[in-house]
Order: C-alpha cells, then sequence, then structure tokens
C-alpha cells in the first residue's frame, strides 16, 4: 500500500503506523461515561470506505486521517489530522 | 566425458563446445550451459528423480518450467543444501551436486513406498479422521511418524552462509514476463520514453519462443528475441531483470519479485548477494506471464515418462534433448500436434496419437497418414504401465475399445491455463472462457492490463499484437507516446480443442495434485463427504497446497468437482490466488536483515566505559545496560549486587540511566499539552522545579510514568521509562496534533542527545561538589528535592536535576552525550575519596523495590494510578487523558489487587516473581488467586528476600499472612503482607 503524505509524498506503508478510527470524537471531560466508553472502544467495522488515523512515523511524524477503502484497500484521500 | 546418450546431435540453445560435469544422488554426469538440471537429467537418460509425498511412488519430470511439481531435489550441500527446488528450473552449473528427496533408503528402493498399499487408509481427510484419539499419542507416536514417511526435503541444519538484499525500483511501466507479449510490450513502451522495468523469470528473454519450432518476422523465434533484446538493452531508460519472478501483486501498483542474482553459480561470487528482493512501484503494469499447460488426469498419469507436450517440445528444441524414444503423444486439440512434429523431427518413434476429438482435422490426419502414425481419434488415455518408468500405454478409441502399446513416452496436451495468478493476488476472480476451456483475467486491479497467453491469447500473433498495443498504452497512460511497433509475421493459428480434463474409471490411481498426492477418488471422496465448494474441497484433500500451489492441479480438480456436483466449472467457483507465485526464501524475504542487522544494538555514549569496568550488560529493548559491574574476588551477581546496593545507602553510587526517554515539550501551548497528557496537574510548576509525573492511556490504566522539568515558562524536558520512550512520543504527538491542534507546541525526542548518570547516596552532594566546577550552590535551600540547576563540568553546560528513584540523597546529571565518558571519568576520580561505586540496573531495581516504586511489573497495562497506590495524582479539577474512564466502578472497586510488600514469614526464602497470592489454607485454584508477586529481589538493606506484589484488599490485608505459590518453579512459602516502602517510608533521606 502507498500512501501520500502531503508533506513528503507517495511513500510506501512500512514508513506509517495505523492507530484506528479517526472519526470518533473525543466527550467533553464531564459527559457520561457511557459516552466515553463508546469513544474508548466502539468501532465500526465498514465494509467499504472508512477513515484511519496513521501517522508518518518514519518520515515528518505527522498525523494524518487516511480514507481508505477497506475492500479494496484503494487510498481515497489523506489530510493532515490537524486539518481534518 | 559420459556419454549423454539422448541428447540431439545438432541444434537447441545451448553451448555445446562446453561441458558441465555435475552429481546426481552422486553419481557423475554431465551437461551443457544451456541445460537446467532437469534437461540435463533427461540428457543422460535419468528420468526416475524423486518419490511422491504420501504414497512414495516413483515420480519423473513432467513439466519444463515453475509449474514443475514431481521433479524438486535437495540441491547443493552442507549450509546451502536447499531442498523442494524444482530441477526445471535450476541452471546447471559445473560441479552442481543435486540429491532425490523424500526415499529411504534409495531412490530405487523406497521402503515408503508401503504407504501405496495401505493407500485405502490415508485418503483424504485422513489426518483428521485416523489421529482423534488419544491426544497424547500425537505428539509422541503419530506426527514423528507421519514426518518421517510423508514430506518433502531436508532443511539445512546450519546458517545461510549467504547474503541477501532488498532492493526498491520505481518505474513507469512494468512488464512482467519477456515472451513475445512482454518483449513486445517493452520495445513499445521503451520506444515512446516510458521508464520500463522488463521482468523475466528464465535466464533468457524470449518465452515460448525459445522452445518452440517457429518462426518469427521470418527468422528463427529466439533469434528475433536476441534482436529485440539487443535493442532493449540499448535504451537508457529501459532495465532487464532477469532471472526473476514477480511473485505478489501488493496494493497501490507495488509488484515483489525475488532475483536469484547467484543461484546459477557454485557460489555467489563475492560483493555479490545470492539473491535479492525486489519491491517495484509501477505506474502501469503489463502482466505478460504466458500461460501453463494443463495435464489431464488419467489411470496411472504420475509414472516418470508422462510429460506436458509443450515441455517435450522444450527439452527437445531448446535444450536439444529427446525425452523419449518410443512415444505416445494425448492431446486434447490442435496443440499436441506440434509435439507430434517435432518429436518426429528428433528421430523418436511415435506408436500412437490419441486425440480427444471425435474428427481429427485434415491437416493433422495427413501428417498422421504420412508418417504412418496410428491416429485414435474420439480416444482416451486409460492406463501406464512400467515400475519405475514408463513402459507402456493404454487407451480406448472412440468405441471403447482398449489396447496398449509399449512406450516410454506419455506426451500430454491438456490445453493451457493462462498464468493470470499475479491479476488476481488482490482479490479479483478469474473468470472462466467456455471458448478455450481455462480460467482467464476477469475484473482487473487498477493500473494492471494483462497480455498474450496470460490473457488467454494464445497464437504467437496474437500475443505479439497484445503486448505492442498494452505496453504502448500502458506509456500514453504515463504521458509518453510514439508510434506502435510494427507487428512482425507470426503464426496465427486457431487452438481448436475440445475440454478433456479427466479420464474416470482408467486403471490405477489418477493423479490431480502431483506434488501432494490427491487423486480423482479423494475429491470423490470430499464431495461424498460434503466438502463440495472449491475451497472447502481443496482443504479436505489439500489439493493445490504443496510448494506448487496447484499449478497443473486446479483447473483439473474444479473440473472434476463440477461433473460430481452436476455443475459447470464456473458454478464451481475457483480458489484464491495467493502470493507467492513460487515459494521465496525467507534469507530473500528478510534481506540483509538478520542477527544483529534485524535486531541492531543501542549503546549508551557510557558503553566502552562499562564495559572496561566489569560490567555485565542485559538487554532493554534494543538498549544493552550495565546490570552489574563484577569485582575481582566476588563469586556471583548477588556479591556484586549487594556491594553496589549497600554503597548507595551508606556512601554514594553512580549509574548510567542515559536509556531513559527524553523529550523537549515547547512553546506557549506546552503546559496546557502536558496537563492533557499527565494525569497530574504540571501547568502549576515552577520553572527550575521537577514533578513526578504520570501518565494515563485513555481507557484509565497507567501508561507510563517520568519526571517533568520546567526549562522556563514555555519549555520543559520530560523523561519516560526507557521502554516506552517511543510510544510516550508517538502520543504526545497524536495529543497535540489530534485532540489538540490549535494549540502551539513543538516535541522533540533528545534521548541521544543528553547522558543521564544517577548519583545516589548520603555522600553524593559532596561529591558532585568535588565534580562539577565550583560555583552552584547545592545546599538544601538552593537545590531542594524536585528542583533542577545549570551546572558545568569542565566547562561543559550540563543540567544537575535532584530527584530520588532510590530513596536517598540523589541527582542526576544530564551530560551532552559526547561529554559523558569524560565525566563519568571524572566523577570516579574525584569520587574515590567518597566511596563512589557504580551500579547497574540489578541494583538500580533493588533499590526501587527497597522503596516501592512501580517500574516494569507493576506498569503491566493493567494497573490503575489508585492499585499502585498513586491515585491521589490523579487530578479531577481538570481534563486528563484517561480521567473519566478511570472512574469506572470497576477500576475502582476496593476488591483490586493493590501495591503491597511482601516478607518471607520466615525471613529467607527467597520469593519469586510471578508467584500466586493465596489465603493460606485454601485449595491452590485459578478461582481463589488473590493476586501475584509483579517484583522479588533479596534486600541487603534489609539482609532478607522482600517482594512487590499486587494484592486484593492489600491494605486491608497489611500485617497478615499470604501463601505464595509458584507451582511451575516449585516455589511454596508464607510471607508476611506490609506497606511496599521498606526503605525510610517517611522519605527523609532524599529530602535531606
Ligand atoms: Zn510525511
Amino acid at each position: 500500500m502507498r500512501i501520500n503524505c502531503p508533506f513528503c509524498g507517495t511513500r510506501g506503508n512500512e514508513e506509517f503506523t495505523v492507530l484506528g478510527a479517526a472519526d470518533p470524537v473525543r466527550p467533553d471531560a464531564d459527559a457520561p461515561v457511557p459516552d466515553w466508553v463508546a469513544y474508548a472502544h466502539a468501532r465500526e467495522n465498514p465494509r467499504g470506505p472508512h477513515r484511519d488515523l496513521w501517522q508518518h512515523q518514519h518520515g515528518c511524524r505527522a498525523w494524518l486521517v487516511v480514507e481508505r477503502d477497506t475492500l479494496t484497500h484503494a487510498v481515497i484521500a489523506v489530510r493532515p489530522a490537524r486539518d481534518a | 566425458m559420459s556419454a549423454q546418450r539422448w541428447r540431439l546431435g545438432e541444434g537447441g540453445l545451448i553451448d555445446r563446445s562446453r561441458v558441465l560435469p555435475f552429481r546426481f544422488d552422486e553419481r557423475l554426469l554431465h551437461g551443457h550451459p544451456g541445460d537446467t538440471l532437469a534437461s540435463a537429467l533427461l540428457a543422460n537418460g535419468v528420468r526416475l528423480v524423486g518419490r511422491s509425498f504420501k504414497y512414495h511412488r516413483p515420480r519423473g519430470i513432467l513439466s519444463a518450467g515453475p509449474e514443475e511439481p514431481n521433479a524438486l531435489v535437495e540441491l547443493r550441500g552442507g549450509a546451502r543444501r536447499e531442498p523442494n527446488t524444482r530441477a526445471t528450473q535450476v541452471e546447471l552449473f559445473e560441479g552442481l551436486e543435486a540429491r532425490s528427496q523424500n526415499r529411504w533408503p534409495s531412490l530405487g528402493f523406497d521402503l515408503g513406498a508401503v504407504n501405496g498399499v495401505l493407500a485405502p487408509m490415508i485418503g483424504a481427510g485422513f489426518y483428521y479422521k485416523t489421529f482423534m484419539w488419544p491426544a497424547a499419542f500425537w505428539e509422541k507416536l503419530y506426527e514423528p511418524l507421519i514426518r518421517r514417511a510423508a514430506g518433502l526435503g531436508r532443511a539445512p541444519q546450519a546458517a545461510d552462509p549467504d547474503r541477501y538484499e532488498r532492493a526498491h525500483a520505481h518505474c513507469d511501466v512494468l512488464v512482467i514476463g519477456a515472451g513475445p507479449a512482454g518483449l513486445m510490450a517493452a520495445l513499445a513502451a521503451g520506444r515512446a520514453g516510458a521508464r520500463v522495468l522488463l521482468v523475466e523469470e528464465d535466464a533468457a528473454l524470449g518465452g515460448r519462443l525459445l522452445s518452440e519450432a517457429e518462426e518469427v518476422d521470418g527468422r528463427p523465434g529466439a533469434e528475433w528475441a536476441g534482436a529485440v533484446e539487443a535493442e532493449l538493452a540499448d535504451m537508457p531508460r529501459l532495465r532487464i531483470l532477469r532471472r526473476t519472478s514477480a511473485f505478489a501483486l501488493l496494493d497501490g501498483g507495488v509488484v515483489a519479485a525475488v532475483e536469484r542474482v547467484a543461484d546459477h553459480l557454485p557460489e555467489p561470487p563475492a560483493h555479490l548477494p545470492r539473491q535479492r528482493s525486489w519491491k517495484i512501484v509501477a505506474r502501469r503494469i503489463v502482466l505478460a506471464a504466458g500461460a501453463i499447460e494443463r495435464p489431464v488426469v488419467f489411470g496411472g498419469n504420475d509414472r516418470p515418462g508422462v510429460m506436458l507436450a509443450g515441455a517435450v517440445r522444450s527439452y527437445l528444441n531448446r535444450h536439444a534433448v529427446l525425452p523419449g524414444r518410443r512415444a505416445v503423444v494425448f492431446t486434447v486439440g490442435d496443440d499436441g500436434w506440434r509435439s507430434v512434429a517435432d518429436l518426429l523431427r528428433g528421430g523418436a518413434q511415435i506408436d500412437a496419437v490419441v486425440d480427444a476429438r471425435a474428427e481429427v482435422p485434415p491437416e493433422q490426419a495427413q501428417l498422421a497418414a504420412r508418417h504412418g502414425l496410428r491416429l485414435v481419434a474420439g480416444g482416451r488415455v486409460t492406463g501406464t504401465q512400467g515400475g519405475r518408468h514408463l513402459t507402456a500405454v493404454r487407451f480406448a478409441d472412440a468405441a471403447g475399445r482398449e489396447e496398449g502399446v509399449g512406450a516410454d513416452l506419455l506426451a500430454v496436451s491438456g490445453g493451457w491455463n493462462p498464468s493470470l495468478h499475479l491479476a488476481c493476488h488482490l482479490g479479483n476472480r478469474p473468470r472462466w472462457d467456455a471458448a478455450i476451456h481455462a480460467f482467464v483475467p476477469g475484473e482487473l486491479p487498477p493500473g494492471l492490463v494483462v497480455a498474450g497467453a496470460a490473457a488467454g491469447r494464445f497464437s504467437t500473433h496474437a500475443a505479439l499484437a497484445d503486448g505492442a498495443a498494452t505496453g504502448l498504452a500502458a506509456a500514453q497512460a504515463c504521458g509518453f507516446d510514439a508510434a506502435a511497433p510494427e507487428i512482425p509475421r507470426a503464426e496465427d493459428a486457431p487452438r481448436d480443442a475440445v475440454p478433456l480434463f479427466h479420464v474416470p474409471g482408467g486403471r490405477g490411481k489418477a493423479f490431480v495434485d502431483l506434488q501432494h498426492d490427491v487423486t480423482d477418488a479423494d475429491i470423490a471422496l470430499a464431495h461424498r463427504e460434503g466438502f463440495r465448494a472449491a475451497e472447502h474441497a481443496k482443504r479436505y484433500t489439500t489439493l493445490g497446497m504443496a510448494t506448487d500451489q496447484g499449478k497443473t492441479a486446479g483447473v483439473n480438480g474444479l473440473a472434476i468437482l463440477a461433473r460430481l456436483a452436476g455443475q459447470a466449472i464456473s458454478e464451481v467457483g475457483t480458489t484464491t490466488h495467493r502470493p507467492p507465485w513460487t515459494p521465496v526464501a525467507i534469507g530473500a524475504v528478510a534481506g540483509p536483515h538478520r542477527g544483529r542487522h534485524f535486531r541492531p544494538a543501542r549503546h549508551t555514549p557510557l558503553h566502552d566505559w562499562a564495559a572496561a569496568n566489569g560490567a555485565s550488560f542485559v538487554e532493554a529493548g534494543l538498549w544493552y545496560r550495565a546490570q552489574w559491574y563484577a569485582r575481582p574476588g566476588e563469586a556471583g551477581w548477588r556479591d556484586s549486587v549487594d556491594r553496589e546496593v549497600l554503597a548507595v545507602r551508606n556512601a554514594v553510587g553512580v549509574c548510567d540511566v542515559s536509556t531513559l526517554g527524553k523529550i523537549e515539550v515547547a512553546g506557549p501551548g506546552a503546559a496546557a499539552l502536558l496537563d492533557l497528557v499527565y494525569a497530574n496537574t504540571i501547568s502549576t510548576l515552577a520553572v527550575g522545579r521537577l514533578r513526578y509525573g504520570l501518565m494515563l492511556r485513555e481507557d484509565g490504566f497507567v501508561m507510563d510514568d517520568g519526571t517533568v522539568a520546567r526549562l522556563a515558562e514555555d519549555r520543559f524536558f520530560v523523561t519516560t521509562t526507557t521502554a516506552n520512550a517511543g510510544a510516550v512520543l508517538q502520543h504526545l504527538e497524536y495529543c497535540h496534533q489530534v485532540l489538540r491542534p490549535a494549540l502551539d507546541v513543538s516535541l522533540l525526542s533528545v534521548t541521544d542527545a543528553w547522558a543521564q548518570l544517577s548519583v545516589a547516596g548520603p555522600r553524593a552532594r559532596d561529591l558532585l561538589a568535588a565534580v562539577l566546577d565550583p560555583g552552584p550552590d547545592l545546599s538544601n535551600a538552593a537545590l531542594p528535592h524536585m528542583a533542577w540547576i545549570a551546572v558545568r563540568l569542565g566547562g561543559v553546560p550540563c543540567r544537575l536535576y535532584r530527584l530520588s528513584f532510590s530513596g536517598e540523597l540523589a541527582y542526576e546529571l544530564g551530560v551532552p552525550a559526547d561529554y559523558a565518558e569524560a565525566a563519568m571519568r571524572r566523577i570516579m576520580e574525584r569520587g574515590a575519596s567518597f566511596g563512589v561505586t557504580p551500579y547497574g540496573t540489578e541494583a538500580l531495581g533493588v533499590l526501587r523495590i527497597e522503596k516501592g516504586h512501580p517500574a516494569g511489573g507493576e506498569l503491566n497495562g493493567q494497573t490503575t494510578a489508585r492499585d499502585l497506590g498513586l491515585g491521589r495524582l490523579v487530578s479531577t479539577r481538570k481534563d486528563c487523558i484517561g480521567r473519566r474512564l478511570a472512574e469506572r466502578p470497576a477500576l475502582t472497586d476496593p476488591a483490586r489487587p493493590v501495591l503491597v510488600g511482601l516478607k518471607p514469614a520466615d525471613g529467607r526464602t527467597p520469593i519469586r516473581a510471578g508467584s500466586h497470592l493465596l489465603e493460606p489454607g485454601v485449595a491452590a485454584v485459578t478461582a481463589n488467586g488473590l493476586g501475584h508477586v509483579t517484583s522479588a529481589c533479596f534486600s541487603p538493606t534489609l539482609g532478607m528476600p522482600i517482594a512487590l506484589a499486587l494484592l486484593s484488599d492489600g491494605t486491608a490485608r497489611l500485617g497478615q499472612r499470604i501463601r505464595v505459590f509458584d507451582p511451575l518453579r516449585g516455589g511454596d512459602l508464607e510471607a508476611e503482607i506490609c506497606p511496599p516502602v521498606f526503605v525510610d517510608p517517611q522519605g527523609e533521606r532524599s529530602r535531606g
């Protein structure tokens, strides 16, 4: 797999590490515990487009939101996480 | 020179001027450059080359390429011994040594052949049925027996002496295969100016043109290929990788390939690897991998002498070897007739041509008549005879009348299967093409096109035209253009054939998968027992699961399944094509990353000093840390460690703690970021002060701990544990970029920039005063516990942090890495009068256990701050990672195991880490477990063994006794439960 880092260009996936879903939003500090449990543990497992957090660990160390297709592994879009 | 009695007097792409001696099963034989091991064996009349996997049946050479299921040999000897090597792909070299496999005591007389008699017991699924009970027999009896009786070659016992490389290549157009289609594709793309990589598995370019007696552009095919190769070689942007197998298509237009750089030589030359594994990144890929001929399944189809008809032509035309003198040709269509013509030209006698078609075209019928050949139209081969080698073939005519003729060669042509494997590696399914009775590529992965025979277009003209068109289109897609190359003249004959995969009801076993000894009866059994889907039948029978991945077996297996199910092949489905295309040595995958290069050693700046001063080292991740410093006269490590611990408690010790992770956090948002990351509050820390920092994961468990020093209002220096240095930096970057992108913060790892020396003990202050450049006030008032100041040592700016891990008056001295050794020498020199003693990680561990500080054994990913007695650190006045989920009831349950200390009740029995804790007197079962010992040591300060443990209701049990049970290592003792801080519980010494 190749990932187009917005800062470094297209690189092999061996330069990156993946964390997991990018979409769960960290709740407010005093949100109910179930909201926090969902944020920490509940994950979708879609067949098709999915947004993941990756870090260009052996490159510029930017955290990236990589939208990719879980079926075909096609990378659809890559954005810096700070802008996502 | 020994006679190569089966070598033709002329022709072929071999160099008769040179003779290459080689050995097969210790027998001295001879061949020529241009031979494969298989062709050289055939030239010497060697037909029996191995025994089969399960039934130990005699096996010969079936094919002339990578699809070979039978002719697997052990190549070379000693540490270079390479099992399961396909003799059909091994280029002959002088002195080559090969041995047949899977036979005992000898190839000719093999006791394992008795398995053939036991065949009814060891059919499909026998693993699942026969050896179910009793379980203990499996390990002791069945498995060793099966491993001896079944199996392939032996792996070498010694380490591989050769080197392997990994390389990357980028190109516009990658062409896989250099047959007529691939050559034309490379030519078209290269002429257009694209950056082209042409990858060919064989040593020579040309593909089937090297094996067929046909002309391209009015000259022999091999000669035409040579001319194209010469033009390609002159293109500066085109590179040819020969002896290179593209074995996997990966995501994103990446192809993995392995180049056999020196496999054709006795040993790799100096400075060259044995093999090189490539990762090729291509914008467009032309797959021109050709096709593989399909055998027909009939009784006795595995006997040595039964050979694919196309392989017969390879041996005749390319290697100038006559694979048999009395031949029968069995074909399902036109293609086998090419072997008839070539065999006649080579001087073989053909006793019969069995053509499965009821109507044989006139041209072929006339050829038969002209040469007086027996033509059996609508015929089937029904059986073979012979011991170690074919002696006769039985066949039936259209009316079912059976007869036999003597023969030493049976050439079989069952049609051709496109080599579409790479097109399917990303999950695409092939499509059944009823017109050619074969699977062709279906929907293609992005950026890949298939050309020529791999796409099911079998004539040479079609391959040339297809290659030119796809090569040019690929170049155009990359922004290059040129006129399409002219298509050279070549044969464009139709390939008429009937679909015949299997001749049921013949004599003897009919093999579908020759390498795994799977017969038509095994597939029928799988079907009867309900394993009817292609993927189920494959697993039940192991069809296609051998090292050849069923290249010659897969479609025939599906055809038999389809017939049993009364379905069309297209309805049965296919099995999945997975990488690799051919087996890849693990060495090639590892490349140079083995031994120390796989796991590089990290040395601290004080490594050499420590080694010179008697240190023993321990691995901590990639780091090597000084474990203790032995002195003459010490009987064992405990002597050294006890001495070092007591030196710290009574005088002063110095320890290299440079492996701690060190991160600078700078910027106006730094304090806010650290407040989020640490459970305790950091923003209130004054400049010049330090604070212990505890980091949680978002799920509420402890992640790591360390210290935070405020260097300036907007600048912090944080340390992490050695093990988590990388993970904590990544976590900080995550928290910043993903959770708090608005904060203006920079993060920098400075682990390698600073050496860190722990100076601990009652004389630490005196020692530092003697070592540091004069000036700084080290008094308790000026530099209290948990503060830091800038100092100089020999003029070099350093930092002195006052903090204690041991519980003693202690400091950490941060020294720029390049000056660490000089600083250490000065400390040892000037500290001698204070009794300074270097100590290692073992003493460091004892000191912290005595002091009850949690470390690796306690920070195990399953403990909360509260479990470790650090609950009061978690701020409830601010948001931080893990705060909310740490409040969950299960994480605050008072019954959770908490940190306690243990002392043996008898004051002397050692406690082992990992031991279980039980109420005395209850049964030693998991349900009664109350916790476990996390760290243990002998405390020289207390003069007895001590331990830290996580114990349910631990606080309430203080003063009680507990059973410490270690069934694995035979430990069983009673211990007294005490607070985890064994030394100076009020913490007075560190503040002194
Ligand atoms: Zn990057």
